[in-house]
C-alpha cells in the first residue's frame, strides 16, 4: 500500500515538473499560432480581439509565399533526391563488401557528419566565386547535398546492416547483376530505411539558412528560409501578424513529414551507430 | 564471402564492386574536402573579396593578427559562454531532467511536452529564431509576464544578449538530448534499479550511484554532438540579435562571417573558420574514441 501511494505521489511530482517546462516551450509556439490570426498581433502572446484568416491571405501571393516555397522545394528536394540517391549507393558496398579501406572510410564519413558545416562557408563561398557557381541553384542544391551524404551514408548503411543477405547472394546465384540485385532485392527490403533518410535529409534542409542565405543571392532564387528573413530583416515596419502566419505555412511541411518518421527516429532513434556506439 | 561472390572473383569484379561508392566520395571531395583544403590555404594569405589585387602568402600572420584582436578574443569568450550556457549545461541537464521524469510521469503529460519539445526542434531555425525573438524583444511575451508579476520589464536583447541567444538555443536544442537520454535510460534492466531499491537507496542516490553511471557514455556522446552543433549556430544568433548590440552576442560563426564578408577580409575570415574547423575535428576525435566505433 504505502509504495503505491508512494508511487503515485512521486508520478504527480514528476507530471508537475513536467507540466511548469513544457509551458516554457509552449509559451513561444503559442505565440506563433495566436499570433497569426490575430490582424492586430504585436510581440506579445494575446488572446486576439477577432480571430480572422486575414493574414494567411494576405501572405499567400506569389512574391511572399509561393515562389519562395516552390524554390525551397526545388532546392531541398533536388539535394534531397541527390543525396538519396548517393548515399544508397555508397552504402551498399560498405555494408555488404569487406575490405582494408571499409573502416577508415567509414570513419571518415563519421567524423565528418561532425565538422560545423558553417566554418566551412567561408572557403565553399570563394570556391564558388571562382568556378561561376554562385547564385545558381544547382550549385547550392550540390552543395546542400554534400553537406548532409556524410551522416545520411551512414544512416543508409546501418539500415543496410540490417536486411540479411541471403535473398541477395540467391539472386547472385540466379545471375542477376550487381545493379538488378540492388534495385529488385535490395531496395524494396530497405523502403523503409530509404525513406527515413530522405525525409531526414529533407527537414534538415528545409530548415537551412546558412547555405542559401551565403550562395544564393537574386531575390527570385531565395528560398523560405532566407525570404522570411529579409522579410522581417529589412521592412522597416513589420506585420507581426502575417510574419507569424508565413512561418506556419513554411513549418508545417516540415513538422509533417517529421511526425511520419518520427516512431522510426523516436525512442531508439535511428542516429543508432552515431549516438549509442 | 558467399561462393557466389568468390567465384566472380577477379580484382575487376572486386573494383565493380566498389564502383557505386564513386558518386558520393565525388561529391564528399568535390565540395567539402576541396573547400577545407582551401581553407587551409587561403588561411595564410590576404585575400580580400573586393579588388582583384594580388593575393600573397602571409605565413601565419592571420591568426597571430586573431590572438591580438580583441574582437576575436571577445568572440571566442561569448561562443565559450554559449556552448557552456546552452549546450553543456543547458540543454544536456534538461534533456536528462526530462527523459528521467518522463519515466515517472502520466501518459498525457509525456506525450504532451515530448510533442511540444520535439515541435520546438523540428521547426526550421529562422522561425525558432524568430519565435524567440518576439519573446525576448521589448513589449515581447516575456516582459508581459514580469509585468503581470510587478517585475521589471526590460530590451533582454539589449541588456543580456548572449544570454537570451543561449536561452533560445536550449529552447531549441534540448530534444535531440531528451530523445538521446530517453532511449540511454531505457536500456538501463529494470532488475538493477529495483535492486537497489530493495537495499534501500533513495531516489537521488539511485540516479547518481547507479542510473548515471550506467549512461556514461551516453552523456559523453551528446555532450560532444551538442558542443558540436552549438559550435557552428548562426542563423540563430544573426537573425536575433546580429551579433550586438555592439558585439556583446557576436559569437565565433557571426565574427567569421563579419570579417569576411562585411569588411571583406576573406583571408581573416578564413583564419577564423580553420581555427572553427580545428576546435570541431578536435571534438569529433574525442567523440570518435569514446564510440571506439567497430565497423
Amino acid at each position: 500500500m504505502r509504495a503505491g501511494a508512494g508511487r503515485v505521489r512521486r508520478r504527480l511530482a514528476a507530471d508537475a515538473a513536467l507540466l511548469v517546462v513544457a509551458a516554457a516551450f509552449a509559451v513561444p509556439l503559442l505565440w506563433l499560432v495566436l499570433a497569426s490570426v490575430d490582424t492586430q498581433a504585436d510581440l506579445r502572446v494575446r488572446i486576439p480581439r477577432s480571430v480572422s484568416a486575414d493574414n494567411f491571405s494576405a501572405v499567400l501571393t506569389p512574391d511572399v509565399t509561393f515562389t519562395p516555397m516552390l524554390n525551397s522545394l526545388v532546392l531541398c528536394g533536388g539535394a534531397t533526391l541527390l543525396t538519396v540517391v548517393c548515399a544508397t549507393l555508397a552504402a551498399y558496398p560498405l555494408s555488404r563488401n569487406r575490405s582494408r579501406l571499409t573502416r577508415p572510410y567509414l570513419l571518415t564519413i563519421l567524423f565528418t557528419t561532425c565538422l560545423p558545416i558553417t566554418a566551412v562557408m567561408v572557403p565553399v563561398y570563394a570556391l564558388f566565386v571562382r568556378v561561376n557557381l554562385v547564385d545558381t541553384m544547382y550549385g547550392t542544391a550540390l552543395f546542400l547535398a554534400t553537406s548532409q551524404l556524410p551522416f545520411a551514408i551512414w544512416l543508409m548503411k546501418n539500415f543496410l546492416d540490417g536486411v540479411p543477405p541471403a535473398l541477395e547472394e540467391a539472386a547472385w546465384t540466379d545471375g542477376a547483376s550487381m545493379p538488378q540485385t540492388l534495385v529488385r532485392v535490395v531496395l524494396p527490403l530497405t523502403g523503409p530505411g530509404v525513406a527515413v533518410v530522405a525525409i531526414y535529409t529533407f527537414i534538415m534542409l528545409w530548415g537551412n539558412f546558412f547555405v542559401p542565405f551565403m550562395l544564393l543571392l537574386s531575390p527570385d532564387q531565395l528560398p523560405a528560409s532566407v525570404s522570411i528573413f529579409t522579410f522581417f530583416g529589412n521592412h522597416g515596419s513589420v506585420v507581426y501578424g502575417q510574419l507569424a502566419a508565413f512561418s506556419i505555412l513554411y513549418s508545417t511541411p516540415v513538422l509533417l513529414l517529421y511526425v511520419l518518421i518520427a516512431r522510426k527516429l523516436g525512442g531508439g532513434f535511428a542516429l543508432a551507430g552515431a549516438v549509442k556506439g | 564471402m558467399s561462393a557466389s561472390a568468390a567465384a566472380r572473383g577477379g580484382r575487376g569484379a572486386r573494383a565493380a564492386r566498389w564502383l557505386p561508392i564513386a558518386p558520393a566520395t565525388l561529391l564528399l571531395l568535390l565540395f567539402l574536402a576541396g573547400p577545407i583544403g582551401y581553407c587551409v590555404s587561403i588561411a595564410f594569405t590576404d585575400m580580400q573579396l573586393t579588388g582583384s589585387s594580388a593575393v600573397d602568402f602571409v605565413g601565419f600572420a592571420n591568426f597571430r593578427r586573431a590572438f591580438a584582436d580583441p574582437a576575436f578574443r571577445n568572440a571566442v569568450w561569448l561562443t565559450l559562454v554559449f556552448t557552456v550556457l546552452s549546450s553543456l549545461v543547458g540543454q544536456n541537464t534538461l534533456g536528462l531532467a526530462l527523459a528521467a521524469l518522463m519515466r515517472r510521469a502520466s501518459r498525457p503529460v509525456r506525450t504532451v511536452t515530448g510533442a511540444l519539445v520535439i515541435t520546438a526542434w523540428v521547426l526550421p531555425e529562422i522561425v525558432a529564431a524568430f519565435l524567440l525573438y518576439a519573446f525576448f524583444r521589448r513589449e515581447g511575451t516575456l516582459d508581459a509576464i514580469l509585468d503581470r508579476l510587478h517585475l521589471p520589464a526590460q530590451n533582454w536583447l539589449f541588456t543580456l544578449p548572449i544570454l537570451a541567444v543561449s536561452f533560445a538555443n536550449v529552447w531549441r536544442g534540448t530534444a535531440f538530448s531528451m530523445l538521446i537520454y530517453s532511449a540511454a535510460l531505457a536500456e538501463i534492466p529494470k532488475d538493477v534499479e529495483e535492486a537497489a531499491e530493495v537495499d534501500g537507496a533513495g531516489g537521488a542516490r539511485r540516479f547518481w550511484y547507479i542510473t548515471l553511471p550506467m549512461i556514461r557514455r551516453s552523456i559523453g556522446t551528446n555532450l560532444m554532438l551538442n558542443t558540436l552543433q552549438t559550435l557552428s549556430v548562426f542563423g540563430l544568433v544573426w537573425a536575433m540579435t546580429r551579433g550586438g548590440p555592439g558585439d556583446r552576442s557576436q559569437t565565433l560563426p557571426v565574427f567569421m562571417y563579419d570579417q569576411a564578408f562585411l569588411k571583406s577580409l576573406i583571408g581573416y575570415g578564413t583564419a577564423v573558420a580553420l581555427l572553427l574547423l580545428l576546435v570541431g575535428s578536435l571534438f569529433s576525435v574525442v567523440y570518435l574514441r569514446l564510440l571506439k566505433v567497430e565497423a
